[in-house]
């Protein structure tokens, strides 16, 4: 069955001091196998909210987040991680590589842990991403560009149905970001993975199948 | 999945090995000294139940109401009545230079069960008891008499230590005299035996507890080294605490990325806790292996100790118990999980979006510190309430120790409000950046400052201690050994004849009666006192009632020690019953320094009345001083006495203070070992603290600060 991402009726508020806050008013979009989405809007519009909601990070108010057929919303803490080592591939803006684990350790992190690691594919990875040469190193021993192209290795070391990047190029420069992206759509356009980005840069959501844009907490299509 | 987030996670170390190391020797050490102290008290404990399964202390025994000698037709009237009793002889003996305890039995006689020796040679079934006999011992003493001229020596590790159990024929002809200590009984009697009080009144039965007796007494002793054993745990803890809480707090962001790609919080706290298990194993390896290596330095020490303060014999030799290495191992365990709970908990309730800086940890220090203080003032009250109702040496460790801790917890209070006060009195930006950093380095710091906080004033209360026990104790001996010569003459009709020689040639004879007595149901000894301004003059006496010499030379009074008056409450002119039937008043109690055991001082003629068997084989002379040397010569020379039968107070002093000296090794030695445990935790946070402000550092420079300043 192919894999589809249905979101439908997403509430979140944050409580605050003053009043609570509204960030997500009933949010709704659907994202199908190979399609990638970009989800744009203003700093503090909530965009990074439902990221996290779909990944399983935090909980909506209300609402439903179909992924393969399971609702991220009712499951328990431990099958939200299960569901998320399986099917999800997460590219933050901060790269969060585990500062421990040389570029090798990293890169197959994911897959390992979901019990997926296939040697071949891990190592045509580290050749497309131009890590061959860098297995040995540590993070901190990586430019930016570099620890991202590691990020978006292990977020498809495990061929992942859904890859869900959080500004994956914010801290890049627009020269690295281009050849990072272009690298990203190129892996997610092999594997049939389905991506959803958010991103301020309209530029950067035009190379994307469809976008999305979010306001006052609510889908402008 | 389990192995890869177990790599990950285990990874840190692989990058951070001097914090791995840091972590593992503070572990290792506070186990070490917990270990130490439990391996040498389960030796001694070990030594002393020895003592007792290989000498029959099981057994009930018939001794003297007075504490006197029994004699062999005591012996013989016992059997003739009906009794299963065999006699025993029990004394001190010198074999060369090499003082041992020699227990003389009678192989034909003695109750099944009295010893767990099978003393009977199946070879030669008379070597035991015929002339040479046998000295059954065991392999270290054996090997410390190889050059000493003895009977054909056994060798059984049964035999406890320092011990030499032969024939009572034998021990009888060493010893110069056919007295015998007591009769062991056989666990079952004949039903129709005669009472003793029908024709042996002067006697009595006994559950015979000498073993349970020495363990009561040096309980306070193993007490003590326990608490110095747990006070170096828990100091130990606090350097556990620091290292587990940075490497938590260092790996915060990685544990947020695990998480974030798919491992639950539950996975990852059973991942966490097994890698503080397998620290806590490591460390407990290391830590029991280092406290074999100090119960073995410090052992022999306190088998000095022990042997001088309460006559236990314990071996100087460490044996390898199973059960305290596996508590070495519970300890450790026990150690990290208690010092990485706070974080595993934390851990487990971490939001996987929370961030991962200082700032947020200053935020939970400065939750905890509210918690802190409240346990801090918790425990003060606790110890202003067990200063008011507790007794007993427990309840004084309990508040010492609620004490120390309380005012360990209190210490980051004054930090927080110091810097803070700093920090806002600061007027330059560098001045600033120093306080809001120091301000943010608390956490870590004010842990180390705790440890060494604790160790230092238990280092300056030991101190303090020592020096003052010491005051005391060279009062003490100034006040007690008045005479300038004491005499052992060996027997009593030797030491009255001797006494009666030197009537006229000294300034004054002062003989010393002693009985060995039940007082309250435990051992202690009734000691004479002449009517001579020796006593009057010189005897340590903290309260007494008036003409209180009078009184006892009277007989119609005695004095108590002060160990007994407060263990039993005694007040003045209260009655104490004594063997015999003798129930004097109590005309005054005397500091008795060093002696655990119950004392009571009688008049020396009702002693002559009450206890005419009683030793008396020892006196004091008094003499001028300038005479001493002459007068030690020449009754040396004319009685033929060896040297060390005859002791003169200068000699006697020095002994005493070794033997003072010698009981502080061990707690002088854990007192320096606490204090390095302290000193290690604070340069484990030191040397963590400068690798975490290296980026802070490297920053300021960027902004114009320059390195030296």
């Amino acid at each position: 069955m192919p894999f589809r991402m249905i979101v439908s009726n997403l509430w979140k508020t944050y409580s605050s001091e003053e009043k609570p806050i509204e960030v997500l008013k009933g949010v709704s979009l659907s994202l199908d196998q190979g399609q990638s989405l970009a989800l744009t809007g203003e700093s503090g519009s909530g965009k990074s909210t439902l990221l996290h909601l779909i990944a399983g990070l935090d909980h909506p108010d209300r609402g439903d987040i179909l992924i393969a057929g399971q609702n991220m919303v009712g499951l328990g803490q431990g099958e939200r991680a299960a569901l998320r080592r399986k099917s999800i591939g997460l590219i933050f803006q901060s790269f969060n590589l585990i500062p421990s684990l040389t570029v090798a350790g990293n890169l197959s992190f994911q897959a390992r842990l979901a019990g997926r690691a296939d040697p071949d594919w891990m190592r045509d990875l580290a050749r497309r991403l131009g890590l061959e040469d860098l297995m040995g190193r540590y993070p901190e021993e990586l430019s930016g560009g570099q620890q991202q192209r590691v990020a978006i290795g292990r977020a498809l070391a495990s061929r992942p149905p859904l890859v869900l990047a959080d500004e994956p190029t914010g801290n890049l420069d627009e020269a690295t970001a281009d050849a990072v992206l272009t690298l990203l759509f190129d892996l997610i356009h092999e594997s049939r993975s389905a991506l959803l980005m958010v991103t301020h840069s309209d530029r950067l959501a035009d190379r994307l199948d469809a976008r999305v844009h979010l306001s006052a907490g609510h889908i402008d299509q | 999945m389990i192995l890869a987030s177990l790599g990950a996670i285990l990874s840190h170390w692989r990058r951070h090995p001097v914090q791995l190391v840091l972590l593992v020797l503070g572990l290792s050490i506070a186990t070490a000294l917990w270990t130490g102290v439990q391996a040498i008290n389960a030796e001694a404990r070990r030594s002393y139940d020895e003592a007792a399964s290989a000498l029959g202390a099981d057994l009930g025994v018939i001794v003297r109401s007075d504490g006197g000698p029994l004699t062999t037709e005591d012996f013989v009237n016992v059997r003739r009545a009906g009794w299963l009793a065999s006699p025993m002889v029990e004394a001190d003996f010198s074999i060369g230079p090499i003082d041992v305890r020699l227990v003389g039995v009678e192989l034909l006689t003695l109750p099944r069960g009295a010893t767990t020796l099978d003393l009977d040679d199946a070879e030669d079934p008379g070597a035991f008891f015929q002339p040479p006999g046998q000295f059954w011992v065991n392999e270290r003493l054996a090997a410390q008499l190889e050059r000493q001229e003895t009977p054909p020596l056994r060798i059984s590790d049964e035999v406890p230590a320092n011990t030499v159990i032969t024939d009572i024929g034998i021990a009888q002809s060493l010893l110069g005299a056919s007295d015998i200590s007591r009769l062991v009984l056989s666990g079952t009697q004949p039903a129709n035996r005669t009472p003793l009080r029908d024709f042996a009144p002067h006697l009595e039965e006994r559950a015979a507890t000498d073993s349970a007796d020495v363990s009561r007494l040096t309980d306070s002793f193993h007490l003590n080294l326990t608490a110095f054993g747990l006070l170096s745990f828990v100091v130990g803890l606090f350097i556990v605490y620091a290292s587990i809480n940075l490497a938590f707090e260092q790996r915060r962001a990685t544990f947020r990325t695990i998480r974030a790609v798919g491992l639950s919080a539950r996975m990852l706290s059973l991942i966490l806790l097994a890698e503080l298990a397998l620290i806590a194993v490591l460390s407990g390896m290391v830590g029991v292996i280092l406290g074999y290596v100090i119960a073995s330095a410090l052992l022999p020490g306190v088998a000095a100790t022990l042997r001088g303060l309460y006559g236990a014999a314990v071996t100087g030799e460490l044996g390898l118990d199973p059960s305290w290495w596996a508590a070495g191992f519970g300890i450790s365990i026990f150690g990290a999980l208690a010092a990485g709970s706070q974080a595993l908990y934390r851990m487990l309730r971490l939001p996987v979006l929370s961030g991962a800086h200082t700032a947020a940890w200053f935020r939970s220090f400065t939750r905890d510190l509210r918690l802190q203080t409240v346990a801090a003032v918790a425990l003060l009250a606790s110890a202003v309430a067990l200063y008011w109702t507790g007794t007993g040496l427990l309840a004084g460790f309990a508040l010492l120790g609620a004490l120390l801790l309380g005012c360990a917890l209190l210490l980051p209070l004054p930090l927080s409000l110091a810097t803070l006060a700093g920090q806002k009195l600061a007027r330059s930006p560098l001045a600033e950046w120093f306080w809001a950093d120091t301000r943010m380095q608390l956490p870590q710091l004010s842990i180390a400052l705790m440890a060494l906080m604790l160790a230092l004033a238990t280092n300056i209360g030991v101190g303090t201690m020592v020096s003052s026990f010491r005051e005391t104790f060279t009062g003490f001996l100034d006040q007690r050994l008045a005479a300038e010569l004491y005499v052992d003459a060996g027997s009593n009709e030797r030491a009255e004849a001797m006494q009666s020689d030197l009537e006229g040639r000294v300034d004054a004879v002062l003989p010393l009666w002693r009985v060995q007595a039940r007082l309250f149901g435990e051992p202690g000894d009734i000691v004479s006192a002449a009517d001579h301004a020796t006593f009057r003059d010189h005897w340590p006496i903290i309260e007494g009632a008036p003409r209180v010499w009078d009184l006892v030379a009277s007989g119609s009074a005695v004095l108590v020690n002060e160990q007994l008056a407060r263990r039993h409450d005694l007040e003045l002119g209260q009655t104490i019953d004594l063997p015999g039937g003798w129930r004097p008043e109590i005309a005054g109690v005397y500091s008795d320094y060093g002696n655990t055991a119950g004392q009571v001082l009688a008049g020396l003629e009702a002693m002559r009345e009450r206890y005419p068997s009683a030793d008396h084989s020892s006196f004091g002379l008094r003499v001028a001083e300038d005479r001493v040397g002459a007068l030690r010569d020449e009754i040396m020379a004319q009685y033929d006495l060896p040297g060390s039968a005859i002791v003169d107070q200068a000699s006697l002093k020095q002994l005493a203070q070794q033997a003072f000296e010698r009981t502080f090794i061990v707690t002088g030695a854990l007192n320096v070992l606490t204090l390095a445990v302290a000193g290690f935790a604070l340069f484990a946070s030191l040397a963590s603290q400068s690798s975490m402000r290296a980026p802070q550092r490297l920053r300021s420079g960027r902004l114009g600060f320059a390195a030296r300043r």
